[in-house]
């Protein structure tokens, strides 16, 4: 198997997103989860890159690393008050949800290795933002027009029900 | 061209760790953290399908596209109720909230 630059770069991703993720699910302070958090999301953003897929990761940066990263820090800070470490869970607790997470794992992974998938196709060349533009408005066969205004009015839903919740009566 | 069944490791592997930490933290924004953890790993595994085994058409890439807003609207409310129950309890460890309890 020969080594190529694509295959390096992936990984040096894969290296990123497994260890940071790791790394955030067990580390004690909240306040560094968030920010290995954060560096699998870059991550993922660079494996959307590495796809073609500019304007997805893009969007991924945007909206994951830059807007719900820093709304997980403000939250942080107001909510956890000094030396808030983690809380001690029972050994029987840990060790039931270890045992059940690496079982499902494995699992997961020998289904997914044994299945016949179609044959995979890479092309190369970057998807236009011209086509991801009509398909997102148009209303014919593969458009996307209604999943685009519903989400626009969740997403108008969305900031009315956080303000109505977290604001001061 | 990178195999298609590593991303698919990856992404796995990235879920189940996100299950992990759901199941044994015990704080509510390390859940949450641990939720976009899973969320995070079911749009690689869109993209990668879209890309490698039907490069012709785009409902991977816009399902994905669509649950990257939708997970930014569920973080915010998530949030929004978290500093309500701050406000509330003066603690966000899981133990403590069961006034709800019946």
């Amino acid at each position: 198997m020969n080594i190529t630059l694509d295959l390096i770069v992936f990984i040096v991703l894969a290296l990123v997103i497994v260890v940071s993720s790791l790394l955030a699910v067990t580390t004690k302070r909240i306040l560094r989860s968030a920010t290995y958090l954060l560096f699998v999301l870059i991550g993922t953003a660079g494996i959307y890159f590495q796809l073609n897929y500019s304007f997805l990761g893009a969007v991924q940066l945007l909206v994951y690393a830059g807007g719900i990263t820093v709304l997980y820090v403000f939250s942080i800070l107001l909510t956890s008050s000094e030396g808030d470490q983690a809380e001690k869970l029972k050994k029987g607790k840990f060790f039931a949800g270890l045992a059940a997470t690496l079982a499902a794992l494995g699992i997961c992974l020998f289904i997914m290795l044994k299945h016949k998938f179609l044959q995979p196709v890479f092309e190369h060349g970057e998807l236009p933002v011209k086509e991801i533009g009509h398909a997102l408005m148009s209303t014919g066969k593969y458009g996307y027009v209604l999943p685009f205004e519903v989400i626009s009015v969740l997403l108008l839903a969305c900031i009315i029900g956080g303000i109505l919740i977290a604001r001061k009566r | 061209m990178v195999q298609m069944e590593y991303y698919l490791i990856v992404s796995t592997i990235m879920m189940f760790i996100g299950i992990y930490g759901f199941l044994t933290r015990r704080n509510l924004l390390a859940m949450l953290i641990s939720v976009e953890l899973i969320l995070n790993s079911v749009d690689i595994n869109f993209v990668v399908f879209n890309r490698f085994l039907f490069p012709g058409q785009l409902e991977g890439f816009f399902f994905s596209l669509f649950a990257i807003g939708i997970s930014a609207a569920e973080t915010a409310v998530a949030i929004a109720i978290i500093i309500n129950i701050y406000r509330n309890m003066k603690n966000i460890q899981v133990k403590n909230l069961d006034k709800m309890k019946w």
